[in-house]
């Protein structure tokens, strides 16, 4: 979750922005609900607080959809989400709450068929990549490749280039709903 | 050479630029990752002729330090928070021999209760111990101040600390713009120590001293930090002219003129901040802040000068004295002899605490209304506090009060 973070950091940072990442200053314990934060900017950021009101969320683990607040801060209409879910996002339920720009993409199911581990994070930043135009898939590649070194960013990079086709291939960014297979 | 980096990260490639000769570290949370990347430059051989320790504890860090430095070497170490008391016996004494330690502080909350996020009750509780302490407001100004922080601990034969908001600077990715070798190798010129243990030259460092001299010898510890006075601010702008930044230095006024209202801050609340006072000047509401990077030695004559038009001053303070308010503030205060300002003590960030642009925004049409009380404590749930105080009031084996607030929130405490 951190290094989706960091990795999106460094690919908005490749296209020459401005980028800053960091981890939530919650409990950290194996299982508790972890976030991250990123901002992009085309000039300096000062500011220092975590984001409440983001333009995009990334949820990495569906099972907390239903967390009190998830969607609160979500600036509406034209924020974007994207879920790590096979299921989409009539199925999910969750229409009324995240408006017009929401993807489901099944990250894990793809992570575990490219990396050979449930570890969603590069496959998220593809299918972001695709769905926000905000960055290029180059730049997130790079980013990747940069983070994990050798055979392991290799596989992680084919797994957000596997990603980013499939929601780019989707006729419509609005509730469309792709499958790994 | 610009990179997107953790801050951690920034300032280990930053200090092995300085070209340490000895290293000795011990984990702790949030300075770890400082330590285990010079660690793994020590390793690789991307560091050169330099020793890496590791060692039982944090007392044992800083004596090895200490040693290393009485010996002639380049020495640095980090820590953070009950590290940082562990040390604090080994932290005078490098200071009473005036030794040119450099460490670095992932400022963090100390405990009980414990906790490992962000506040600055670590480095102030060994503000008075001798050592220089210089606050970092950015990874990059983090990154840079350890250069300089070589550079002025070396010349004066003073050690240094560098002051780094745990996680909030640490952990962060940031945009940094990190020096080349060349670069510090042309700017900081090689150790020259005032002291050294060598057998060639046998003398002994660390004579009692009785009340013949003890005064004397301490008043050469004041006398040094104000020589300091002089030299962080002409040291910022050598650094400036061969860097071409602007890093360190005692102070750093944002839109103080014509400012009725100054705020007060040490580290990274200083970006929140100045986009409060933006805000807030976008209204026409004369807000200005200072960010102080030179803790120790306090620079009571420039911050004096830079609120002197003020009308009332508002010090945001990241740590708590309890039974008096804030340290900071009491510090701006010896600042202000005249008192013709009225100074407001905010405590605000402990434990990790967010500090929001919204709430200081609030905090700041607050103060301009007088409406604050002298010590304020920023964003506290009174509620919470309240409903402690009433359950100690009605029971006299009432619990424990960390333990009892946390029931009472029906913790999970992973709130940001």
């Amino acid at each position: 979750m951190v290094s989706a973070a960091e990795m999106l950091s460094i690919a908005a940072f490749l296209e020459g922005r401005y980028a800053q990442a960091f981890p939530s200053f919650g409990s950290e314990r194996m299982g508790a609900p972890v976030m991250a934060f990123c901002r992009i900017s085309d000039r300096p950021i000062r500011l220092r607080e975590p984001v409440t009101e983001p333009d995009a969320l990334i949820i990495q683990d569906p099972t907390l959809l239903h967390q009190a607040g998830l969607f609160e801060g979500l600036q509406l209409p034209g924020g974007y989400v994207l879920i790590n879910s096979s299921r989409s996002i009539d199925e999910l339920g969750i229409g009324s709450y995240v408006g017009d720009h929401a993807v489901t993409v099944a990250a894990t199911e793809l992570a575990l068929r490219f990396v050979g581990r449930p570890l969603p994070n590069s496959t998220l930043l593809g299918a972001f990549a695709a769905m926000t135009a905000e960055l290029r898939l180059e730049s997130v590649l790079a980013a990747i490749r940069q983070k994990f070194a050798g055979k392991i960013g290799e596989a992680n990079a084919a797994a957000a280039q596997a990603a980013y086709e499939l929601i780019s291939r989707s006729d419509t960014r609005e509730k469309i709903h792709v499958e790994a297979d | 050479m610009w990179k997107q980096i953790e801050g951690s990260r920034a300032v280990a490639e930053t200090v092995a630029m300085c070209r340490p000769q000895v290293i000795c570290a011990y984990p702790i949370t949030p300075q770890t990752h400082i330590v285990e990347g010079l660690g793994e430059m020590v390793k690789s051989g991307a560091l050169a002729g330099c020793e890496f320790l590791n060692v039982e504890s944090e007392f044992g860090a800083l004596s090895v330090a200490i040693g290393a430095s009485a010996a002639g070497a380049r020495t640095y170490t980090a820590t953070a928070s009950q590290g940082l008391l562990f040390m604090a016996e080994a932290v005078y004494n490098a200071a009473g021999l005036g030794l040119p330690i450099v460490m670095t502080i992932g400022n963090r909350a100390i405990g009980a209760p414990i906790n490992i996020w962000n506040d600055h009750s670590d480095s102030m509780s060994m503000r008075d111990s001798g050592w220089i302490q210089l606050h970092a407001e950015s990874n990059q100004e983090a990154a840079d101040l350890h250069i300089q922080a070589f550079r002025l601990a070396e010349e004066l034969s003073c050690p240094v600390m560098v002051c780094m908001d745990g996680f909030i600077l640490t952990h962060a990715y940031d945009r940094i713009d990190v020096p080349l070798q060349q670069q510090v190798d042309a700017w900081l010129a090689p150790f020259e120590p005032r002291q050294v243990l060598d057998p060639a030259a046998p003398v002994s460092i660390g004579a009692m001293v009785g009340p013949e001299a003890f005064s004397e010898v301490r008043y050469l510890a004041h006398h040094k930090q104000l020589q300091a006075l002089d030299r962080i601010p002409e040291i910022s702008g050598e650094f400036l002219e061969a860097f071409g930044r602007e890093s360190g230095g005692l102070l750093r006024p944002y839109r103080i003129e014509g400012a009725d209202t100054i705020v007060v801050a040490l580290g990274s609340v200083t970006g929140t901040i100045q986009e409060a006072v933006d805000e807030l000047r976008a209204d026409n509401v004369a807000v200005g802040s200072i960010s102080i990077c030179s803790y120790r030695p306090f620079p009571l004559e420039a911050v004096g000068r830079a609120l002197s038009d003020a009308k009332r001053v508002v010090v945001i303070d990241k740590s708590l004295a309890p039974g008096l308010g804030g340290m900071l503030a009491t510090d701006v205060q010896m600042a202000l002899s005249a008192r013709r300002q009225r100074v407001y003590t905010v405590i605000a960030g402990l434990g990790g605490r967010t500090i929001t642009k919204a709430s200081l925004v609030k905090l700041f049409l607050q103060a301009r209304a007088d409406a604050l009380e002298s010590v304020t404590f920023l964003d506290l749930n009174w509620d919470l506090v309240n409903r402690q105080l009433s359950r100690e009031m009605a029971t006299r084996r009432s619990g424990p009060a960390a333990e009892n607030i946390l029931k009472d929130l029906g913790a999970l405490p992973s709130k940001i």
